[in-house]
């Protein structure tokens, strides 16, 4: 193989396309190039009709204001890229969260030994879902429906329901709330910084590892990859698993953000972490899409949210452009998918 | 895929590491494989005996027996749904038979999963192909085989040594000849019919240690590709590595096959040679029009 013919060969095959064939190529190697122009629009949009929305504290409040969905997106990704989808997101994040709260406090436990707890309560929620997808072969939609119904029930029973305030519990659990930076200024938060930490660290696997590649082999084939050796198993158990870990971690992060652990904090957490991932061009068929899509989702559907009410549009308009976008979303991806050479 | 085996595809003499003793088997089976060929000719490189498979009642294999030797090419003929897919796919560990027996050397092996049979050393052209149309050709050539970076980015980061196996492959197809797939970084799924079989055949090849099994392997090939595969068996054949051959197309088997198992109604309906019979004859077993006396 000669570089040079190669090269004269993908020229020929360029010079073949229609500039929206060209787009079509383009998409289909960078999936997240088109949530990032709808991000860039939003961003210039909101900045022309209220310059406040591009000011060092408002970029510092969305940060944070994003930092949970984003964190939860991070799993939801991870399970959507293998094909499957997780309806148990929030209830895993709200068991955690509550029972490292219960368990910590006015001083009950050790903070940490309350943390490490409610850690492990979410990995080994996530790995029944993986045992449950796995070794019962269930379909992940309706696993993940029932331990939705489970986990929250449980959440609930254990907690009688009510919130724990910060006050009533150790710094530990709160310290993810703390953060750096001038106060009016551009400000963040210690989870913030987690959930960039997650995203380098998860995005470094799927794309460097051979783990991350089974991850998409699996989610894109799951017969052919099996015949191709890959431990198809393991491969859905761990990811099922990790995205447990990243729900604990996002738990933790999210008693910092609300300054209380409450049962009802992330009503919304299952829809607006798949709306992220979804939007951020990744495909509900498995096999396609990037972390960084995720972020640049989970950034557009906060930015519409901060924005639209910035500029004193009703709450109800921007769950419609939401939907809108999501929608949008997945025809690009329909269409993206049928790319030919 | 270990550091030791790494550096042996870098050499490009594929024959030089370990040829102290044997000096019938100076060569390494496939390109990248570190597994030996049998020497021994007169004993099979991998049979079976008494392979059955239901699939609820449909019986898919009826007590089939084979053997391969090293250095042959065994076709395997019969109609659509004569249990050859089936048969392959017990040896390979894609299906587990209900009863029989396989060995591989002589040795008696179990295979689970279809990475079991990898690992000794028999890779399978499959007839869904099984590549993965997300990714791209060097990723599906070293598929559940990664190589990882030298040093602490690979061991401790497990970090992909991406370039190299991009490298690695491009030669490898080069060196079996393959014209049709040039840039190791196109995705499976912008590839023709032909070229993914020829994704799949090349890293069969390439990996192939003691045997290689192809399931109508030239079924999407033109004439041109088709008579590059029959080439790349006859020189994997030449290597020592023992070949089985799924194949509808007659002049092909009588072309490159040793000996020819007839596959019929889930069981075997009898061995033959394409020097004891002629294709009609073939045709004729396999369709139950003529009895092989026994
Ligand atoms: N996974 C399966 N489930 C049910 N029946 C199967 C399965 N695989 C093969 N069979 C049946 O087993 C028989 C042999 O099939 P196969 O081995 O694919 O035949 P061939 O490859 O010779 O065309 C056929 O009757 C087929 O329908
Ligand atoms: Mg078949």
């Amino acid at each position: 193989m000669t570089a040079t013919q190669s090269t004269a060969a993908a020229e020929f095959a360029r010079r073949q396309q229609s500039p929206l064939q060209r787009i079509q190529h383009v998409l289909h190697g960078y999936p997240w190039l088109s949530p990032l122009f709808i991000l860039v629009i939003a961003f210039i949009a909101f900045t022309t009709l209220n310059p406040r929305f591009a000011s060092p504290s408002s970029m510092g409040l969305m940060l944070q204001q994003t930092a949970v969905v984003a964190a939860l997106a991070i799993g939801q990704t991870l399970i959507i890229l293998t094909a499957g989808i997780d309806l148990s997101v929030g209830a895993i994040t709200v068991l955690s969260m509550m029972v490292m709260a219960s368990l910590a406090q006015d001083g009950g436990m050790n903070g940490f030994l309350a943390l490490l707890i409610g850690l492990l309560l979410a990995v080994a929620a996530g790995y029944l879902n993986g045992v449950l997808v796995t070794r019962l072969n269930l379909p992940p939609f309706i696993v993940t429906l029932g331990t939705l119904s489970i986990f929250t029930a449980i959440a609930l029973l254990y907690s009688g329901g009510s919130s724990i305030q910060a006050d009533h519990l150790p710094g530990l659990l709160n310290s993810l709330g703390e953060g750096f930076g001038p106060r009016g200024g551009f400000r963040l938060t210690w989870g913030v910084v987690a959930v960039g930490v997650m995203y380098l660290a998860v995005g470094f696997a799927l794309s460097q590892t051979a783990w991350g590649r089974h991850v998409y082999a699996v989610g894109d084939d799951r017969e052919a990859a099996r015949l191709s050796g890959v431990a198809t198993q393991r491969v859905l158990l761990t990811v099922y698993t990790v995205a447990g870990l990243i729900y604990g971690i996002a738990a933790w992060v999210l008693i910092g953000r609300s300054g209380a652990a409450t049962p009802n904090a992330i009503v919304d957490a299952n829809l607006n972490s798949i709306t992220a991932v979804v939007i951020g061009g990744t495909s509900l068929f498995g096999g396609r899409g990037r972390l960084v899509g995720t972020l640049i989702g989970a950034l557009i559907v906060q930015s519409l949210q901060f924005g639209l009410s910035l500029g004193g549009v009703d709450q109800q308009f921007r769950v419609l452009a939401t939907g809108v976008l999501v929608i949008i979303a997945v025809s690009v991806d329909q269409w993206i998918r049928k790319v030919k050479a | 895929m270990s550091a030791d085996s790494v550096s042996t595809t870098d050499s490009t003499t594929v024959s030089s590491t370990d040829s102290t003793t044997d000096e019938t088997t100076p060569h390494h089976g496939g390109i990248f494989s570190t597994a030996q060929p049998s020497a021994d000719k007169t004993h099979p490189v991998l049979s079976a005996r008494g392979l059955v498979k239901t699939f609820g009642r449909v019986v898919g294999l009826d007590g089939v027996d084979l053997d391969l030797y090293p250095g042959e090419v065994l076709a395997v003929i019969g109609d659509n749904g004569a249990g050859k897919s089936t048969l392959i796919k017990c040896l390979t560990g894609a299906l587990v038979p209900d009863s029989g027996e396989m060995r591989l050397d002589g040795e008696v092996v179990h295979f689970k999963r279809p990475q079991d049979s990898r690992d000794a050393g028999i890779e399978t052209v499959y007839q869904q192909l099984a590549v993965i149309p997300a990714l791209d050709i060097a990723s599906n050539l070293y598929l559940a085989r990664e190589e990882r970076r030298p040093g602490p980015l690979g061991s401790v980061l497990r970090m992909l040594d991406k370039k190299g196996m991009k490298e690695r492959a491009g030669k490898a197809v080069q060196d079996l000849g393959i014209q049709t797939i040039q840039n190791m970084g196109q995705a499976v799924e912008t590839l023709s019919g032909g070229q993914r079989q020829a994704v799949a055949v090349s890293r069969a090849a390439a990996f192939g240690g003691k045997v290689v099994i192809l399931d109508e392997p030239t079924a999407a090939l033109g004439v041109k590709e088709g008579n590059q595969v029959l080439e790349m068996i006859r020189q994997l054949r030449d290597r020592g590595l023992g070949i089985i051959l799924i194949s509808h197309n007659m002049p092909h088997v009588w072309d490159v096959a040793d000996r020819i198992h007839i596959q019929r109604l889930g069981g075997l309906a009898g061995v033959i040679t394409p020097s004891s019979h002629s294709m009609t004859d073939g045709v004729a077993i396999m369709t139950g029009a003529m009895k092989l006396e026994s």
